[in-house]
């Protein structure tokens, strides 16, 4: 029996309060099926989200790491998506430069009324992480059970 | 070899007193050995003919001092900045950091400075003298005979790739104003870019495990000026002295090069006091080369009130994913 046939990833998804965060409850109350590894943790904008959340997400354990915000232009803050997409190209850009898997890390776009892209996004985005295995290179050891 | 000569400041600084414009000087001090130089504070002109040293192993940058400084003396402080460290001035400046009427600053040229620990590995311990010729440095040690080093050998890694010889901020001038140099600086991002993803990781991994976390690259950056730092926090469990894991070194070289990115002017200073030669400086670059394909070129510091790159935006940015080659 080999591992990775039951490896099943840590995803942990932050999403804007506004947006994604009823996106994902849109697709609960359609019976829209997406992984059930897939942690949300709800911010109150994308924007919220510093780059230490994210690889404090890695570190606890996490996986793969998704961010979920408003499309760019519906905010409900005006611009705070728009600050987080320069944040996150450049932390991206970096974990990369550093040798960590780009497919690891991920933004995505999901309105309030997108239940359908959100559980797509969630299904694509495990099965790609999963397909990577573990995280090891930025893994914390200390936090390994 | 620089062009001016410790007196020439001296001169500079003796006019100044005498008139009245400042009543303390920000220079450089002796350590115990000559190329030893350390930042100090001169409130008399005996005081500088004593101790003032002017030379190749000047290096700080006196930016951030001038943030301690300022605050405390209603009256101005003579301040000598090199070209690099008169970009630190201006992004202090535009984060009101300080207060600019409180500082007399006077630009001096720079032909680069030396690096001791490259002229250690080159000629040995035991040095009892450096002197700096036209065109090669000559080391006297206990030891050996003496030893004729090339400029190029023994420079600090920033002064290698310098990329402004043009001060953008200064009172007054001593010496001739140079030109921004269209220098080699992102040579060695690019390098390691071309690595495969193991490769990177593998570089990585062995320089930054190399990491004490002193913080001397946190406390010298002229960027980091936080009164309260995230490194500091107790509750944080990221302000261990020691680091005790590989997640906790990547953690804080990504999150210290992060919260300067767009604010660093690329001094240098990170590299130059990282007692373990970890090289911060292409960590610092990779953000500043991004941003510049990214967002257009920006160079914090060259124009006082300039918006940085991260607290603005454009309708049409480029998606993180396109960021790293993968089209969303």
């Amino acid at each position: 029996m080999s591992m990775n046939k039951e490896f099943k990833p840590n995803i942990v998804a932050f999403c804007c309060n506004w947006c994604s965060y009823a996106g994902a409850d849109l697709a609960g109350s359609n019976r829209l099926a997406y992984p059930d590894n897939v942690k949300i943790i709800r911010v109150p904008c994308s924007c919220r989200v510093n780059p230490m959340f994210i690889l404090r997400a890695f570190q606890r354990g996490a996986d793969g790491v998704i961010l979920c915000g408003c499309h760019p232009g519906d905010c409900h803050y005006t611009s705070g998506n728009y600050f987080t997409r320069r944040r996150m190209a450049l932390l991206f850009s970096m974990l990369e430069y550093l040798g960590i898997e780009k497919e690891r890390t991920r933004v995505e776009w999901v309105s309030a009324a997108e239940g359908a892209k959100f559980a797509a996004t969630m299904n694509e985005f495990t099965e790609t992480v999963a397909a990577l295995g573990e995280n090891k290179r930025l893994e914390d050891l200390r936090c390994k059970r | 070899m620089q062009k001016i000569t410790r007196s020439d400041l001296i001169n500079k600084a003796k006019e100044l007193f005498a008139n009245g414009t400042v009543n303390r000087v920000l220079g450089w001090k002796a350590g115990e050995f000559a190329y030893d130089v350390t930042p100090a504070v001169f409130n008399s002109i005996e005081d500088m003919e004593k101790n003032f040293v002017f030379g190749d192993f000047c290096n700080a940058n006196f930016s951030k001092y001038l943030i301690a400084e300022t605050g405390k003396s209603a009256e101005k402080v003579l301040v000598f900045l090199k070209p690099c460290d008169t970009y630190s001035f201006n992004q202090l400046l535009t984060e009101h950091r300080f207060a600019r009427e409180k500082v007399y600053a006077v630009g001096i040229p720079c032909e680069g400075m030396l690096d001791i620990g490259k002229i250690k590995n080159l000629a040995g311990d035991g040095i009892l003298e450096i002197i700096s010729g036209e065109n090669a440095v000559t080391v006297k040690t206990l030891y050996d005979d003496d030893k004729t080093l090339n400029y190029a050998d023994i420079m600090v890694e920033r002064c290698l790739s310098c990329k402004s010889k043009k001060h953008v901020a200064y009172d007054e001038l001593i010496g001739e104003e140079g030109d921004v140099i269209d220098s080699n600086r992102f040579d060695e991002v690019e390098r390691i870019e071309k690595m495969t993803s193991d490769e990177r990781f593998a570089f990585w991994q062995s320089q930054l495990s190399k990491c004490i976390r002193c913080n001397a690259c946190r406390d010298i950056c002229p960027a980091c000026t936080c009164e309260k730092c995230v490194f500091d926090n107790p509750k944080s469990s990221v302000n261990n002295k020691a680091i005790s894991d590989s997640f906790e070194e990547k953690m804080f070289h990504i999150i210290r090069a992060f919260h300067v990115a767009g604010r660093c002017t690329d001094c240098g200073e990170c590299s130059r006091v990282c007692p373990q030669g970890i090289p911060l400086h292409l960590l610092n670059r990779k953000f500043i080369k991004d941003i510049n394909s990214f967002y257009g070129d920006y160079q914090a510091g060259e124009e006082e009130g300039s918006r940085a790159p991260l607290i603005n935006y454009t309708f049409d940015d480029l998606e993180p994913g396109e960021a790293v080659g993968r089209g969303e």
